[in-house]
C-alpha cells in the first residue's frame, strides 16, 4: 500500500552539497492511525540552534551542539568530530506539515507529524450477514 | 536521488555503506586504540580534552535525567554507566530504529594526574560533561634561571 511510504529520507544527488562534516543523527521513526513520530538524538543542541523546517515536501533537520569548552583546551580522545547535525527527510502527500508539533529535551527532539484528517483511517464495520 | 526509508528497499549493501561512512566519520584517522577503548560506535561517544589544570570529559548522551548516571573513578579509569529505556510505543509501525536502547557501561583512561576527589559533573542539553582536576604537582613549572 503506498501509505507505507509517508516518511522517506532524502539524498542529495551531489555530495558536494552536503557539508562533509555534519553529523547524521540517530533516528526512531514510527507511524500510528494519527500519524507520524520522529524521535531524533542531537546531543548538545539547545532550541536555539535548532532547526527544523519543510520545504515544499522536504523535512529538514539541523542543529549545532553548543557546548563549553575551555581556552586552550588540546584533545586527547574524539569520537564526536563535528558540531553540526543533519538530516532530512521527504514526506508524503497526506502528512499535513502545517501541524508539525515539535519538542526538544535534554537533547532529543520529538517530531509529531499528523496525518491530514481526511485520509486518516477509518473503520470498516464487518456486519455479520 | 530518493531512498525509501519505509519499504525496505535500500538493500543490505546501502546499509553497510552508510554505516561505514558513519564510523569513518567518527573515528577518521584516530591513531591508536586504547586497549579499554571497546568496540567502535559505542554509546555514549565520548570525547576527551585537558588543559594544564583540569581533564574534560564529554559523554554525548542525550534524554537523560541528571541522576540516571552511574560516574564513577577508580585511580585514572573513569566509568560511565545507565540504562536507556526507549519507549515501546505499542500499535506502531516502525521504520527506523537507530537509537540506542538499553543499559550500557564505558570506561575511559584518563591521564595519570587527575585526582579522583575533585570531580565536577554536569548535565545540559543531553551531553554529561565532567571536569577532574589534575594534581598540581605534575603541572610543568616554571623554572627560574637566574
Amino acid at each position: 500500500m503506498s501509505d507505507s511510504k509517508a516518511v522517506k529520507e532524502t539524498r542529495s544527488a551531489n555530495p558536494a552539497t552536503v557539508p562533509e562534516s555534519a553529523l547524521r543523527p540517530r533516528v526512531e521513526v514510527f507511524e500510528d492511525a494519527h500519524g507520524i513520530t520522529l524521535i531524533a538524538d542531537l546531543p548538545g543542541v539547545c532550541s536555539e540552534r535548532l532547526n527544523v523546517q519543510v520545504d515544499k515536501d522536504t523535512l529538514l533537520i539541523e542543529g549545532k551542539a553548543d557546548i563549553a569548552m575551555p581556552e586552550g583546551m588540546q584533545a586527547l580522545h574524539a569520537e564526536v568530530r563535528s558540531k553540526l547535525y543533519r538530516r532530512s527527510f521527504a514526506l508524503s502527500s497526506e502528512l499535513d506539515p502545517d501541524a508539525i508539533e515539535a519538542k526538544l529535551k535534554d537533547g532529543v527532539l520529538t517530531l509529531h507529524i499528523p496525518k491530514r484528517a481526511e485520509v486518516r483511517p477509518r473503520k470498516v464495520e464487518v456486519r455479520v450477514a | 536521488m530518493f531512498t525509501y526509508l519505509t519499504n525496505g528497499d535500500r538493500g543490505l549493501f546501502d546499509e553497510f555503506d552508510r554505516l561505514q561512512r558513519e564510523m569513518d566519520q567518527l573515528f577518521g584517522a584516530w591513531p591508536q586504540a586504547g586497549i579499554r577503548s571497546g568496540r567502535a560506535g559505542a554509546f555514549p561517544a565520548i570525547n576527551i580534552g585537558a588543559t594544564p589544570e583540569e581533564v574534560h570529559v564529554y559523554a554525548y548522551a542525550p534524554g537523560f535525567e541528571a541522576g540516571q548516571f552511574d560516574v564513577s573513578i577508580q585511580q585514572n579509569v573513569l566509568s560511565i554507566g545507565g540504562t536507556r529505556k526507549v519507549e515501546p510505543h505499542p500499535n506502531c509501525t516502525w521504520y527506523l530504529r537507530e537509537r540506542f536502547d538499553g543499559e550500557f557501561r564505558r570506561a575511559v583512561t584518563l591521564p595519570e594526574d587527575v585526582d579522583p576527589e575533585r570531580v565536577e559533573a554536569t548535565y545540559t542539553d543531553g551531553v554529561l560533561h565532567l571536569v577532574i582536576k589534575r594534581r598540581a604537582a605534575v603541572r610543568p613549572r616554571q623554572i627560574p634561571v637566574g
